[in-house]
């Protein structure tokens, strides 16, 4: 019995050409939605650095903020952006870097306490930077008044640092985590207690990814704005904290210093007085109506960004050591 | 008993007990550091529930009746005869979300799919970091952005020009917003779909589908709960940006629909009352308080839902 076939050119119609070309048209329009981000980027980058980089010199970086824009200078918001980023650490490394080591190496995942720890964790990384802002005037400047003296350095810092703190504990964990468990075994079995388990064999390997994650997590405090202007940080300081040189100006407007006072006296005089930030100065030269201002603005943000890709760098090229040793 | 005798014996006691006593004193203190994130939710938490609580006392003591919260569609604490209508800048707020959102959901999937489905390895080497870069430029800088560069855009390229696009406009803070969420949501997606196995895409090309048959049919389906946790996570950002919106949109205290006008968000007013000089113990000084817990109530919600999502439909393979 013989069925007939009818050709089946004829039955079966390919639409591969078709479905080929919507492959193809997705593929495109995935591409673009790539680039588009990175459009706006170059964009940015472009008219940041037209506008800016007439008055990005050498006298912007060493003068104080002016009235008039062509004096204007960004000296004490560096300066502030400086301070700020050898405090943040103090505070935020230790407390950061120890709950990262609780968390991943003593801790008993297990329990119902524990579990809280991490869900809270993961929610005060969600937790908008203005609502620490509110924190940190709450808690810093008013109720810890006497130890920092209102809205100074040291509640600038301690601000930016609780606002890292879950940052730095979440990227912590993951260089810990990263250690082989042998690594810590083998410590065990040739008699180690935890702690030196710890010491002497997972963070010197976890080293350079605890590094770089708590770099990034401090270059992302650095650019912060919004928590120091809910804290009340000032947008116009004419003087640096005393430490490890007092300043003044003379009638041309030029930082002179005036003694140098390396002391710890001075420094915790210098942790008490008022500051300005990068962020903050940007801010409230791009929110004035004069054109000349925004362009100011413009030569703060290169200052920032510099900063930012300096921080960045270092960040980078500490991990590139580490891994080689490694 | 010779060994409690040996001098060298003595000497491992010794210190097999320090080290003993140094893991339990590490041990502590690294708890101590672990639950002091403990401490910084409850003061959170505190701070804003009682200056809330001082803000209703307030309230009542200057007659003014808390119903009018709900009810009033005017936001101005400042004024001599303040009101109160919360509303207004919780719609600012998911103004700018939205268009944020309009914005960063489908550009940022889609770039998360060209990372992690098509683009060939050394492209994607190149462009992954780029767009890291993009989520390390501080907000402020976008916020000039914003004011400086997109609003002109768009005075110029939308019919009307100035008349009709307000210097301080919804619009371009909310675009901005997006493009600086691109990345966040794009990273958050290629996770979830980088976690869909090989099998599942092999199987699929296997029954003849295309390469975008087998992404929309196969791989979004498998990575939605981690996609979608994404999509939260990204709304819960724009919910608590400040310094786009502050430099950007502006500060209208009516009820407003119209993004190319001026819109005022809940970050915005904190920003905008504290760069004043107010008094502390002021009602206007308890307001931004306020504002925070109703801002920390709705990121709460947000992350809670995103983290929901993720254990709830993540598919186990």
């Amino acid at each position: 019995m013989t069925v007939d076939i009818v050709p089946s050119e004829v039955n079966f119609r390919s639409n591969y050409d078709r479905r080929k070309l919507a492959t193809n048209i997705f593929m495109g329009v995935a591409f673009f939605a790539t680039i588009f981000g990175l459009f706006f980027l170059g964009l940015l980058l472009y008219d940041v650095f037209t506008k800016g980089l007439p008055y990005f010199n050498w006298r912007f970086v060493t003068t104080f903020p002016s009235r008039n824009p062509t004096d204007a200078g960004i000296l004490s918001a560096l300066v502030g952006s400086i301070w700020l980023m050898f405090l943040i650490p103090i505070f935020a490394f230790p407390l950061g870097i120890g709950a990262a080591i609780y968390m991943e190496e003593y801790a008993d995942r297990d329990l119902w306490r524990n579990r809280i720890l991490e869900i809270n964790i993961s929610n005060l990384a969600g937790v908008p930077s203005i609502i620490y802002g509110l924190l940190g005037l709450e808690l810093y400047v008013r109720l810890l008044e006497p130890l920092t003296k209102g809205r100074t350095l040291l509640a600038g810092a301690l601000t930016l640092a609780t606002l890292v703190l879950p940052v730095v504990i979440i990227s912590s964990r993951e260089a810990i985590r990263a250690v082989p468990r042998d690594i810590r075994e083998a410590a065990y079995a040739v008699g180690c207690t935890r702690w030196q388990a710890i010491w002497y064999h997972v963070l010197p390997m976890a080293f350079a990814g605890i590094l770089t994650g708590t770099i990034l997590a401090l270059s992302r405090a650095i650019g912060e704005t919004a928590p120091l202007i809910t804290l009340g940080a000032l947008t116009f300081i004419a003087f640096l904290p005393p430490w490890p040189v007092t300043t003044t100006v003379n009638e041309e407007g030029v930082v002179i210093v005036e003694k140098v006072s390396a002391g710890l006296g001075s420094f915790i005089e210098a942790l008490q007085t008022p500051f300005t930030a990068l962020p903050i100065q940007i801010f409230n030269w791009a929110s004035r109506p004069q054109a000349e201002f925004h362009a100011v603005s413009a030569a703060g943000i290169i200052v920032l960004l510099l900063l930012l890709v300096a921080m960045n760098s270092v960040a980078i090229s500490l991990r590139a050591q580490f891994q080689q040793r490694k | 008993m010779t060994a409690s005798t040996d001098p060298n014996f003595a000497a491992y006691e010794a210190q097999r007990f320090r080290s003993k006593w140094m893991n339990l004193i590490m041990r502590n203190l690294t708890w101590a550091f672990a639950y002091f994130s403990i401490i910084i939710t409850v003061g959170i938490t505190l701070i804003l529930v009682a200056e809330s609580f001082f803000f209703f006392d307030k309230l009542a003591k200057e007659g003014v009746s808390w119903t009018q919260i709900f009810t009033e569609t005017e936001w101005t604490p400042l004024f001599s005869s303040p009101r109160f209508g919360v509303i207004v800048i919780i719609m600012g707020t998911l103004m700018t979300t939205v268009i944020a959102m309009i914005v960063a959901l489908p550009v940022g999937l889609m770039s998360a799919i060209f990372l992690s489905e098509y683009a060939p390895p050394k492209l994607r080497a190149v462009l992954k970091p780029i767009l890291e870069i993009l989520a390390g430029v501080p907000t402020v800088v976008y916020g000039f952005f914003a004011l400086l560069v997109i609003t002109p855009i768009l005075q110029r390229i939308i019919p009307g020009g100035d008349s009709v696009v307000a210097g301080l406009n919804g619009l371009s803070a909310g675009f901005v917003m997006g493009i600086m969420i691109i990345p966040l949501v794009a990273s958050l997606s290629e996770d979830a779909i980088y976690a869909v196995p090989n099998l599942l895409r092999e199987g699929s090309y296997a029954l003849g589908a295309t390469k975008f048959e087998t992404t929309v049919s196969v791989v979004i389906p498998s990575a939605l709960s981690g996609i979608v946790s994404a999509f939260i996570l990204a709304v819960s950002r724009g919910v608590g940006e400040t310094m786009i919106v502050s430099l950007a949109a502006g500060q209208s205290p009516i009820l407003n629909f119209n993004p190319l006008d001026s819109v005022m968000t809940i970050t915005a007013f904190i920003v905008q009352v504290s760069l004043g000089d107010t008094p502390t113990q002021s009602l206007a000084f308890y307001t931004i308080f306020f504002a925070g817990f109703v801002l920390f109530l709705m990121t709460l919600i947000l992350n809670i839902l995103a983290d929901w999502f993720v254990r709830r439909y993540r598919l186990m393979y």
